[in-house]
């Protein structure tokens, strides 16, 4: 492809170059405020564990282990469908990176599954976020959790859509590559949130 | 690092991808059996360490942090010493507390 025509595909504000670095660096700021937002929770988490233990770990049997090493797979695998889609639309394979995209969607999907059957298995046990500190830990975590699973959705959706129409070609895939950070920071903080509720010693 | 496109970046290959992912599940295994294990203090310890190492991975090479400039790094790495402020001092608070009767 010409040079000319990929400066008329999208209108550029400034140097292509300019544009793509620091889209990625807002990106990572954004993302450093999204662990200060978790932050809050792993500190009330934190204390409560320390003063209640008994608590923390009789109540987290209740939680189901296998479910959730399940969505710890899912979520891994679409970090890995992810980032390859990212280097797929870097080749300029559109039709690859889509496949990939909508791979990584159905992942995010089936976590959002697991977790309905989880989240409806403690309530038929009677189990509410009001239950007990620990349960009020565990569904503010991963409801909130959830909330980035759904919008992480939203954005890969959109990507999809925008690479099916060709948007996106080896020399401008930004919003892909920026969007793949949110996408991962959602599996970063899984891998912290599994071990701390389901896997107590 | 400034062109003026692309096409000096470096792209990670599928084949770094695989391995990072590999890795990955290797120690999301681990994670899940030394949890059938009770050494006390150690699980939380382990846990949160094999945690930090997968975070890593997943940044460095997922995220593609290894490949970033410097600014990035730290502006991906400060917050992590604000949670680590929060968390440090919430706690000293907690508990060095003084019931006054």
């Amino acid at each position: 492809m010409e040079r000319p025509s990929v400066e008329h595909s999208h209108v550029h504000h400034m140097d292509p170059a300019v544009e793509y670095s620091s889209s990625k660096f807002g990106m990572w700021l954004f993302l450093g405020t999204e662990i200060l937002l978790f932050g809050g929770l792993f500190a009330a988490y934190a204390i409560f564990r320390a003063k209640y233990p008994e608590m923390f770990f009789e109540q987290h049997k209740e939680l189901n282990r296998e479910m959730g090493a399940v969505n710890t797979c899912i979520l891994i695998f679409s970090s890995l469908t992810m980032a390859m889609g990212v280097t797929a639309i870097k080749r300029g394979k559109q039709k690859l990176t889509a496949i990939l995209l909508l791979v990584t969607i159905i992942c995010g999907l089936g976590f959002g599954v697991v977790k309905y059957f989880e989240y409806g298995a403690k309530f038929a046990h009677h189990i509410y976020p009001d239950t007990s500190i620990f349960f009020s830990l565990y569904f503010m975590m991963t409801g909130l959790h959830m909330l980035h699973v759904f919008i992480g959705l939203v954005i890969l959706a959109v990507m999809l859509v925008l690479t099916l129409k060709g948007k996106f070609t080896s020399k401008y895939n930004t919003p892909i590559e920026v969007g793949g950070l949110y996408w991962h920071l959602v599996d970063l903080i899984w891998i912290y949130l599994f071990p701390l509720l389901y896997l107590i010693g | 690092m400034a062109t003026d496109t692309h096409t000096e970046e470096h792209i990670t290959g599928n084949r770094t991808y695989i391995i990072v992912w590999i890795v990955l599940m290797i120690l999301t295994a681990i994670t899940v059996y030394v949890s059938y294990i009770h050494f006390g203090i150690f699980n939380i310890v382990v846990a949160m360490g094999v945690a930090s190492i997968k975070a890593s991975i997943v940044a460095l090479y997922f995220m593609h942090l290894k490949f970033e400039d410097s600014i990035t790094w730290v502006f991906a790495l400060f917050p992590l010493s604000l949670l680590g402020l929060l968390i440090g001092m919430t706690i000293l608070d907690t508990f060095t507390r003084v019931v006054v009767p």
